[in-house]
């Protein structure tokens, strides 16, 4: 059994204990963050050390250590770092359990990083409970009413969006025979076209788990719970929620849809439509509902709805996309990196002014380019990223993704979505307007951290990179995708 | 050795930007200072390259080409042509001016200067780039300090027209976006160059190419302005501090005519020729309903931010009637609407400020109070409504006659009689608009207004020489505009 594989895996277990146990002895609860990332680095370290490599599977296939699952190990702990970074002034306001709180990141991220390994439902369905159950509590983790109800809300949705997935698997598992996927796409394979369509079960298991999966992506109509939960989560978990979460929902569809239900072409047509259809309500809803919110939380709550909307026109591409070709996945992993780096670097500029000014609306944010210009500047490049305009990330993950749909005929697709661009554009620059037109409410300085604005800085040189230098990572991105292709 | 010269003129302003952005402490002088420097040494840049351009030759030169993105074709190509050329000199032209013409701002000064750099460096890269992607980055980077200008140095409803501004401006970039992208996905190519060059059979064999060209023309019509995507421009004009206007209407919407020549076109030379009634017959409108409005404003920047509406008209009349002259004159009408304009923008600016008024009502008999500006402004307005030896005159004449006697579009003669209808209505807002501000009765209350200073002497009159100069000799830009125009007007036959 090669254990050497599972070196991240276990490294970050080994942190989390760490980190349980250090909080029994230690006074200085800063040091518990240092661990934490030193953990995240090493586990880092060890999946760099794998990339490139050819792809590998453990525990009688149920796990595969492939170039797609490194790219995604390693977006899922830069995110945790980030938001481990952006909690550093966040946790003092917790009296206790700061060791549970990074513990508890830590696991979520575990579970993450093995829902990009894993390639058998089983393993898919644990590995996304490990990620999930993390996350209910921390979303409760400020114990005031609305982050309960937050947690509660997200509990309650989450383990109806887990059981319509179990089902679909189980239809799945049912109609195959087989929780592998490589084997169920020889079985759909061998079924032929009147098979699957004398096979109802079959249609109904793969309907059930875009259901269950548009859960985690806060895909429309699976979105109800985004904005109520991301406004009352602690905002460090906001951030957590609506980047790394949505990532790895997209790496098990990608995982999924790519090896189980990729070809014949003809039942990924059919997905392909259902994928396309969701992302022009997702955009539309997502984006119209963000325009009147007064609350930065919630506003960001739809955006990202409307976010995983642009990210599911790279899905339906993928559908569309002739057999072999991985135009889409890897469409879907750039936009996938742009967004984490500008959603992040959004947040953490939030975190650090909210966190001083004390309140979440959009409308006290006024002035705050002269009361901190570091952090108005940093808020401002991710969001004129996150609409999409350059020089930022964003607009080459728009660019790239959107062509990737042109190219696969979704022409009417794409207006959709440069016109939805257009409408976030607006709610985005509100904010920008507040922030640098606005009156100060008093002309005291908004102090921020080292840690944050570390954070800050990174994120937001990360945006102009990921703009500049955009050649070698779509290169790498093409590269992860490449595995799916023929 | 040839290729670096676009690339300094496209960065020095920005260079500048950066520098006053984050060098702490400057003071506001040398702020001045250092934003005159950058945006000077790029027009002389500018000017060089106009003296080296090889007429003999035409075609592209000054040629910088980098791989930038290669997954998908993407290169950092930078070059000029005939039809580009006099537009990058307009350009960097009006960015020296508008830093003197801001000498006397004095609210957040680093932030403005560094936005109006950015916005020369946005405007400069429009005109250079040879590559969609490069351009369409360009257009894009252009919305933020225009937004910015706006909105915090504006007038009036600021804030409403800033983002009216940046919406049209990213509603039409949609459209153009989608339209980028089906061009490069049926051609495989985001060079300009290449794809007018042969990959039109392409085009038309995966998509019909009339989707592509309105795609791509809705997101020039706006910044154009054409009816009826103009309604942005008058609020854009009128509440923009006075820079803010002068780059606006000298070189901003200068893009849309430009985009509409370079891509729709040059690439697309058959739709262009289908379509072109239905866009002249917007020419028509554009031209006779922005003269009309104008005709009934009584604030001074907003008549003169109508009559770019009007003016503007005639560009995609020349453009669309087809014929190598009428597209000749079309380019010259730009040039020349960006100086006039221009001036006309900086003077009315400089009288609101030495006069603290702006309602046509209100004003009158200033020439005996300031009389240099009087001149100034008397001579900007004559040459937009087209007197000759004003480079206004030549434009308007290349364009009609070349309109009218283009054998491409039937009927175009019945549009150009209609559009030059526009002209006498021109006459009547401007003479109308200098009379009630500069003549008739002296008023009291204007009595010690201040005339213009030197500064301002040095800017006015820069701008005066340059329109006499294509006014009575216009051959010196036509000669370089028809170089990038008759390969584009050969590819219709006209």
């Amino acid at each position: 059994m090669n254990f050497e594989l599972l070196a991240p895996e276990i490294s970050l277990v080994a942190t989390a204990v760490a980190v349980i146990l250090l909080d029994l002895f230690v006074q200085r609860k800063g040091l518990l963050a240092i661990v934490s990332i030193i953990g995240l680095a090493v586990s880092a370290g060890f999946t760099i050390v794998m990339y490139g490599e050819p792809s590998r599977t453990i525990f009688n296939n149920t796990l595969a250590v492939d170039n797609f699952a490194l790219f995604f190990k390693l977006l899922f702990l830069g995110i945790t770092a980030l938001v481990i970074l952006a909690s550093v002034d966040y946790v003092s306001k917790f009296e206790r359990f700061r060791g549970e709180y990074h513990a508890l990141l830590v696991l979520s991220a575990l579970g993450m990083l093995l829902m990009a390994t894993a390639t058998e439902l089983i393993t898919i369905y644990v590995s996304l409970e490990l990620a999930s159950i993390s996350l209910y509590i921390l979303a409760g983790f400020l114990k005031n009413p609305k982050s309960s109800e937050a947690s509660m809300k997200y509990l309650l949705l989450g383990a109806t969006a887990s059981a319509v997935l179990l089902y679909g698997m189980a239809l799945v598992f049912g109609t195959t025979g087989t929780t592998q996927l490589g084997e169920i796409a020889q079985r759909v394979q061998t079924l032929g076209v009147q098979g699957v369509i004398d096979n109802p079960a079959l249609i109904l298991g793969i309907v059930l788990l875009i259901a269950g999966f548009g859960f985690k992506i806060a895909a429309v109509p699976f979105q109800m719970w985004v904005p109520d939960v991301y406004e009352g989560a602690p905002t460090p978990i906001t951030a957590y929620l609506s980047v790394a979460s949505k990532a790895a929902g997209f790496a098990i569809i990608l995982r999924i849809f790519s090896t189980a239900f990729g070809l014949p072409n003809w039942l990924s047509l059919d997905w392909g439509v259902i994928f396309a259809v969701l992302a022009a309500i997702g955009m539309t809803v997502g984006n119209l509902s963000a325009l009147p919110q007064t609350n930065i939380k919630r506003m960001f709550g739809y955006s990202s709805i409307a976010q995983a909307g642009y990210l599911m026109v790279g899905l339906a591409a993928m559908g569309m996309a002739s057999a072999g070709a991985t135009i889409g996945q890897s469409t879907i992993l750039f936009f996938l990196l742009s967004y984490a780096v500008a959603n992040m670097g959004a947040f953490i500029a939030i975190i650090a002014i909210t966190n001083k000014i004390d309140s979440d609306l959009i409308q006290d944010f006024s002035g705050i380019a002269k009361r901190s210009p570091l952090m108005a500047l940093g808020l401002t490049v991710c969001l004129v990223s996150l609409i999409g305009m350059p020089p930022a990330a964003g607009f080459m993950a728009k660019f790239y993704i959107f062509g990737g749909a042109v190219q696969n005929g979704l022409l009417w697709l794409v207006i959709i979505a440069v016109l939805n661009s257009v409408i976030s554009a607006f709610y985005y620059l509100r904010v920008v307007k507040v922030m640098w037109l606005g009156e100060p409410a008093s002309t005291e300085k908004v102090p921020s951290s080292a840690a944050l604005r570390l954070a800050l800085t990174l994120t937001s040189l990360g945006v102009l990179g990921l703009f500049i230098f955009a050649d070698p990572i779509i290169k790498a991105a093409e590269a992860a995708a490449k595995m799916f292709g023929s | 050795m040839d290729s670096g010269w676009l690339l300094a003129i496209i960065l020095l302003p920005v260079a500048g930007s950066i520098l006053i952005a984050f060098i702490p402490g400057l003071s506001e002088r040398l702020i001045r200072y250092i934003a005159a420097l950058f945006t000077l040494a790029s027009l002389i840049l500018a000017v060089v390259v106009f003296a080296g351009f090889d007429r003999s030759i035409g075609g592209y030169q000054y040629e910088l080409k980098a791989s930038w993105i290669q997954a998908i074709n993407a290169n950092f190509h930078l070059g000029v042509d005939g039809l580009s050329l006099p537009l990058v000199l307009l350009t960097a032209f009006l960015g020296f001016m508008v830093v003197l013409i801001s000498w006397k701002i004095h609210e957040r000064v680093r932030e403005y200067f560094a936005w109006l750099l950015l916005l020369e460096t946005s405007i400069l890269g429009v005109f250079c780039s040879l590559d969609l992607l490069l351009f369409f980055i360009f257009w894009e980077i252009e919305v933020i300090p225009m937004y910015f200008l706006i909105s915090i140095w504006g007038t009036g409803r600021r804030e409403y027209s800033s983002i009216k501004y940046v919406l049209y401006t990213l509603f039409g970039s949609a459209f153009m976006l989608a339209g980028i992208l089906s061009l490069y996905f049926t051609t495989g190519s985001l060079s300009m160059v290449d794809i007018s060059e042969g990959g039109l059979a392409m085009v038309q064999s995966i998509m019909p190419a009339s989707i592509i060209f309105w795609l791509l023309i809705i997101g020039f019509a706006v910044k154009l302005p054409v009816f009826p995507l103009h309604t942005w421009l008058p609020d854009a004009h009128t509440d923009a501090p006075t820079a803010g206007s002068v780059m606006l209407a000298g070189a901003l919407i200068k893009m849309g005519g430009y985009g509409m020549i370079r891509v729709c076109v040059s690439i697309f030379p058959n739709v262009a020729q289908d379509f072109a009634p239905l866009l002249l017959t917007l020419a028509v409108i554009s031209v006779l309903y922005g003269a009309a409005l104008t005709l009934r404003q009584t604030d001074l920047k907003r008549m003169i931010a109508y009559s770019s509406v009007s003016h503007m008209g005639f560009v995609l009349l020349g453009i669309f009637a087809l014929g190598e002259v009428s597209l000749t004159g079309a380019g010259l009408q730009m040039v020349s609407h960006g100086l006039l304009t221009g001036l006309l923008f900086a003077m009315a600016g400089l009288t609101m400020h030495n006069v603290e008024e702006r309602d046509l009502r209100k004003l009158g008999g200033l020439a005996r109070q300031m009389p240099v500006i009087a001149v100034v402004f008397s001579i900007a307005g004559l040459g937009s409504l087209g007197l000759p030896l004003t480079s206004g005159f030549a434009a308007e004449f290349i364009t009609f006659s070349g309109a009218f006697s283009s054998t491409v579009v039937g009927g175009v003669q019945v549009y150009t009689l209609l559009a030059v209808l526009g002209v006498v209505l021109a006459a009547g807002y401007i003479l109308w608009m200098l009379q009630r501000t500069f003549y008739g009765p002296v008023l009291e209350q204007y009595n010690g207004v201040k005339d213009a200073d030197n500064l301002e002497k040095v800017y006015m009159f820069s701008f005066v020489i340059l329109i006499l100069l294509v006014g009575i000799y216009p051959a010196i830009l036509t000669n370089v505009i028809k170089l990038g125009i008759s390969p584009i007007a050969s590819l219709i036959g006209g």
